[in-house]
Formats: structure tokens, C-alpha cells, sequence
């Protein structure tokens, strides 16, 4: 059998379709069992902050202990066409970036710049 | 006093009480052990004679949320501004007791530390949602600016259009970089400075004024 680490790729098409309690589920069940979830989309600044609050209430003595999250800072409003009339128009989501989250102690990050971030995982 | 102008005073305070916005709460956020208590009890002291809580060398030493009302800050062309400042658990996406066994901690005394630190950093997140105004990002210059947590969290104050001033803390040690942090975030003020030995602290209540007024 192949040891190794699962990595779950979701799209961004499918996170559209999910509220962000369904989408940091999703996300911290998969990294709790020991995967890693690439998010094509990744997750609004609101939703960040929702999942780092959900995550402490899961961390456990000697069970998980956490996430290790990897991102881009998000695009700011002039290339990502948001201003006053996407606000108006009510224009969500925008400027976030391909994400990949992985259990605390499987996934370290290597070298984290402004365009390149290195990551190492382990399996289990 | 005559009675008139007795009436437009009382009036004025009536007015004042009826309509005057609450304080701003400025919440002073950041990793852990970047200085944040050092820094609050700074300002605290300095401007109320105060204290708001212990610091310690072991990360996550605050696992509560602290507020002191009524700081009125003000500089010598008479502007000033009266905030309560908000000292809030280091937030971080992991906690691991094992770490706070590395510090010399008794198991027990370490997987408490750790329960109080995860309920603190959800409580500083929900802090930033509903009830701050106003953030000072408190970074150890001694470190790497461009860390998830960071750029995470300042993108998180972005998004809720609050005014953000950041610290490049720790300046009194050698390998303090704040022009790390300066390229880091070049969309924000930068202010070195040393919590511990309190310099530099005018140019921060000077922008104190500025953002938080």
C-alpha cells in the first residue's frame, strides 16, 4: 500500500456553493483526520477569522493542535475590480487566494515571500 | 455663575451625554510574545499612572481579553483623544502544551495554559469582529514579518476598514529589523519602537491622535 498524505483539492466552483460554517467544516474535519485541503479559491478575510475561532475550540491534549495555513496576501481593490461599485453591487469574495491548510504538526512551512511559499508536509 | 450661563452649561452636558459617540476601543493585536502587554501597560502607565496586566518570558502569559476605559492622550499643540485600549491574547492558528513543557511548565499547569490560550485567541477574534475601532499590530522586529498569522490578520482588519497602525516592537535588541516590517506592510504606518524601554512612544501617540482622533 502507498503511504503518504491525502490532499484534497476542492474548487472554487464547489466553495461558491457553500456557507462559510459548511466551508470551515469541511476544511477542519478533512485536516483533523490527517489531510490536506487546497482551496482553489480560498476564504474571505471574515471567514479566516471564523475559522482560526472554530479551530481553538478543537484543539486537544496530545490529539490536534491546530492548523498550518498557507496563502497570499489578499489582491488589493484596484486589480481585483472592487471599489465603491462592487461594495454597491454588493460584490463578495473577491481579492482571496489559492489556500492550502494542513494539520499543525504534518505541515511547516519552509519559506513564505510576498510571490513564493515553501512548504514541507509529513504523513502521520 | 449667572443663570444663564449656568443652563447653557448643564444643557451642553445633557447634549453631549445624549449624543456623543461611545469611545473608541483600539485593541492592540498580534502574535504572541510580540509585546503587547509590555506595550499596553506602556501606554496605560503613561497616561494613568495604571497597569493592565502581567507579562512573562512563556507565550500566551495574557489568555484574556483586558480593557482600560478613558486613556485621554494628548500632545503639546493641545489635541487629544480619549480611547480605552483593549489588550488582547496573542493570536496564533496552533497551540501545542508541549511547548509550555519546554518552559519548565508541570504537565497539568501546561495543558490548562493551553485550554485558557485557545478560548482566549477565539476571543480575540471575536473582539475584532464585533467591538474594536481601532487596531496598534504589535510585531517583534526581531522575526520575520511575513508569517500566515500576519498577513492573515492584517488582511482581516483591512476588510473591516479599521484604522491600523503597526509597531515594529523590541527595537532596543540587536537584530531588530524594522525595515522588514516596513516592506512587509507598506500600505500601513510603521513605528519603531521599544515597549520595554519606552522610546520612541511620542511618534506613536502622535499617530495615535492622527488615526484613533
Amino acid at each position: 500500500m502507498i503511504q503518504g498524505v491525502q490532499i484534497n483539492l476542492i474548487s472554487g466552483d464547489r466553495l461558491d456553493k457553500m456557507t462559510t460554517m459548511e466551508k470551515i467544516r469541511l476544511i477542519l474535519d478533512d485536516v483533523i483526520e490527517g489531510n490536506i485541503v487546497v482551496l482553489e479559491t480560498g476564504l474571505t478575510p471574515d471567514e479566516q477569522s471564523k475559522l482560526i475561532e472554530v479551530t481553538m475550540l478543537e484543539i486537544t491534549p496530545d490529539g490536534f493542535s491546530g492548523i498550518e495555513m498557507e496563502t497570499y496576501a489578499p489582491k488589493r481593490s484596484s486589480s481585483m475590480g472592487g471599489g465603491f461599485f462592487a461594495k454597491l453591487l454588493g460584490k463578495k469574495g473577491s481579492g482571496t487566494r489559492m489556500t492550502v491548510i494542513g494539520p499543525a504538526n504534518q505541515m511547516k512551512t519552509i519559506k513564505k515571500d510576498k510571490d513564493l511559499i515553501s512548504a514541507w508536509v509529513s504523513s502521520r | 455663575m449667572n443663570l444663564f450661563l449656568r443652563t447653557k452649561k448643564r444643557l451642553s452636558r445633557f447634549v453631549n451625554a445624549f449624543f456623543k459617540k461611545r469611545q473608541s476601543r483600539i485593541g492592540i493585536y498580534g502574535p504572541p510574545n510580540a509585546g503587547k502587554t509590555t506595550l499596553s501597560n506602556r501606554i496605560v502607565r503613561d497616561w494613568t499612572g495604571d497597569a493592565l496586566g502581567p507579562v512573562s518570558q512563556i507565550p500566551h502569559e495574557t489568555r484574556r481579553a483586558r480593557r482600560k476605559e478613558g486613556i485621554t492622550i494628548s500632545n503639546q499643540n493641545g489635541n487629544s483623544v480619549t480611547i480605552d485600549i483593549v489588550d488582547t491574547p496573542g493570536v496564533t492558528t496552533k497551540i501545542d502544551y508541549q511547548e509550555f513543557i519546554e518552559y519548565g511548565m508541570e504537565k497539568d499547569d501546561a495543558i490548562k495554559r493551553a485550554r485558557e490560550a485557545t478560548e482566549g485567541v477565539a476571543e480575540a477574534m471575536h473582539w475584532l469582529r464585533e467591538d474594536i475601532d481601532g487596531v496598534i499590530y504589535m510585531l517583534d522586529s526581531t522575526l520575520d514579518p511575513f508569517t500566515q498569522v500576519n498577513i492573515m490578520l492584517v488582511g482581516i482588519i483591512e476588510s473591516r476598514n479599521l484604522p491600523v497602525l503597526i509597531v515594529a516592537n523590541k527595537l532596543d535588541l540587536p537584530d531588530a529589523n524594522p525595515s522588514a516590517i516596513r516592506k512587509a506592510f507598506p500600505q500601513h504606518p510603521v513605528i519603531p519602537l521599544s515597549g520595554l524601554e519606552g522610546n520612541n512612544m511620542d511618534e506613536l501617540y502622535d499617530k495615535m491622535l492622527e488615526y484613533f482622533g
